[in-house]
């Protein structure tokens, strides 16, 4: 299981890029793209992810996972399929030599919700003219 | 004050860039990395020591590291062929990653070495992930292990250059269903190509040697599906990437441009 290395390697990447925007005082969400054939189990990560997240930043953050299906096209003849699991990456319509991969493999960090110390500009009541 | 910053990075791309610097770090020096995968017990040492006694007698200079959580017994297996070998202890860790082996390479690695074999932790779920900064990735399957274990482990089998089948001395044995496997392996890597060995009987021995030395005489490899690098299904991103890329190298001089690029919030 190498769900915790995946977990350490997004916390590491988190806390960097709060380390460089600066004045960030906690991490809210973490939002993860994972590919069906990206060889991770989103409960297995979601599980070290808590885990190793206590002490950081990014403590109490929620992992939330997108699951991006694994799609191929062939080629040869255009055809478009599911992948799925275990993945067919031969072309099903024509058995052509050359498939290309669309999308599955994907294990990215797409976004963080995260507070920084900058307070809001306070909303002032608005004065009777302005109503 | 809540903010939501888009990142877009890759979650290994750490160990990527380490694996890519390595492997041009070891190509400056003649080196070209094979990394070998299997379960545990399918023979990738009895196979490598086969392999390396070969390179020996072609006076091809190489070396091997082997990765095991515990015991140096299969380094001192593959010593007796006489090449430089090193043990790696993991401690418990399942896979290595390009870090670790860049790191234990410092300060050993000898001069000349053409090939360098790293016999990864028995295991075909986690090092499928980790790239090592090898030219040639190799999984091996023993004729015991079932024809579908291309299917059950579609990431290691479908990243491979090359499959290797193990003690094909006892496949009658077995009943191993040799078109099935190949079968089974074409589905999730069509094109790459299956080599038969036995280790105990010398069948196939040199094949890994010949394909691994043409791999680093810059033969091409190759290239599967699984590995090639999906269009970005993103495509307005494909300019921030650029200049990502960019300011990469203006980092060290100015964070604050690279946070910029590397994060930009979404109102």
């Amino acid at each position: 299981m190498h769900e915790m290395s995946i977990a350490l390697a997004v916390i590491g990447q988190v806390e960097e890029a709060a380390g460089r925007a600066g004045d960030i005082t906690a991490v809210r969400e973490v939002r993860l793209q994972v590919g069906e054939l990206a060889g991770v189990v989103p409960e297995a990560l979601s599980f070290c992810f808590e885990l190793a997240c206590a002490g950081t930043v990014l403590e109490g953050a929620e992992l939330v996972t997108d699951f991006v299906p694994g799609r191929a096209r062939c080629a040869p003849c255009a055809h478009e399929w599911a992948v799925g699991m275990p993945p067919l990456l031969s072309c099903p319509r024509c058995d052509g030599g050359s498939t290309d991969l669309l999308s599955g493999r994907e294990l990215q960090i797409v976004a963080v919700r995260w507070e920084d110390g900058r307070t809001p500009a306070p909303t002032r009541e608005p004065i009777p003219e302005e109503r | 004050m809540c903010r939501v910053v888009d990142l877009h990075q890759a979650v290994l791309a750490k160990n990527d860039r380490a694996a890519d610097t390595l492997r041009a770090e070891l190509a400056a020096r003649g080196t070209t990395v094979v990394n070998l995968l299997s379960s545990p017990g399918s023979g990738k040492t009895a196979l490598l020591e086969r392999e390396l006694v070969e390179a020996r007698d072609r006076a091809v200079p190489v070396a091997a590291l082997t990765a095991d959580l515990a015991t140096e017994n299969d380094a001192e297996r593959l010593a007796r062929s006489g090449v430089p070998v090193r043990q790696i202890l993991t401690d418990g860790l399942c896979h290595l990653e390009a870090g670790m082996l860049a790191g234990h390479l410092e300060g050993w690695l000898p001069t000349p070495v053409r090939l360098l074999f790293v016999e990864n932790v028995g295991n075909l779920v986690c090092p499928a992930s980790y790239d090592l900064g090898e030219t040639l990735r190799v999984v091996l399957a023993s004729v015991t292990e079932g024809e579908d274990k291309p299917l059950k482990y579609p990431t290691a089998f479908g990243l491979a250059h090359l499959v290797v089948v193990t003690k094909t001395d006892i496949a009658e044995a077995v009943g191993f269903d040799e078109a099935a496997f190949r079968a089974n392996v074409e589905r999730v890597n069509p094109g790459v190509e299956v080599l038969l060995t036995s280790a105990r009987r010398e069948l196939g021995v040199g094949l890994l040697l010949d394909r691994a030395l043409a791999a680093a005489a810059g033969a091409p490899v190759h290239s599967p599906v699984m590995a090639r690098e999906p269009h970005p299904h993103t495509h307005e991103h494909a300019g921030d990437h650029t200049d990502l890329a960019h300011d990469h190298s203006a980092d060290d001089a100015d964070h604050t441009n690279g946070t910029a690029a590397m994060a930009q919030p979404r109102p």
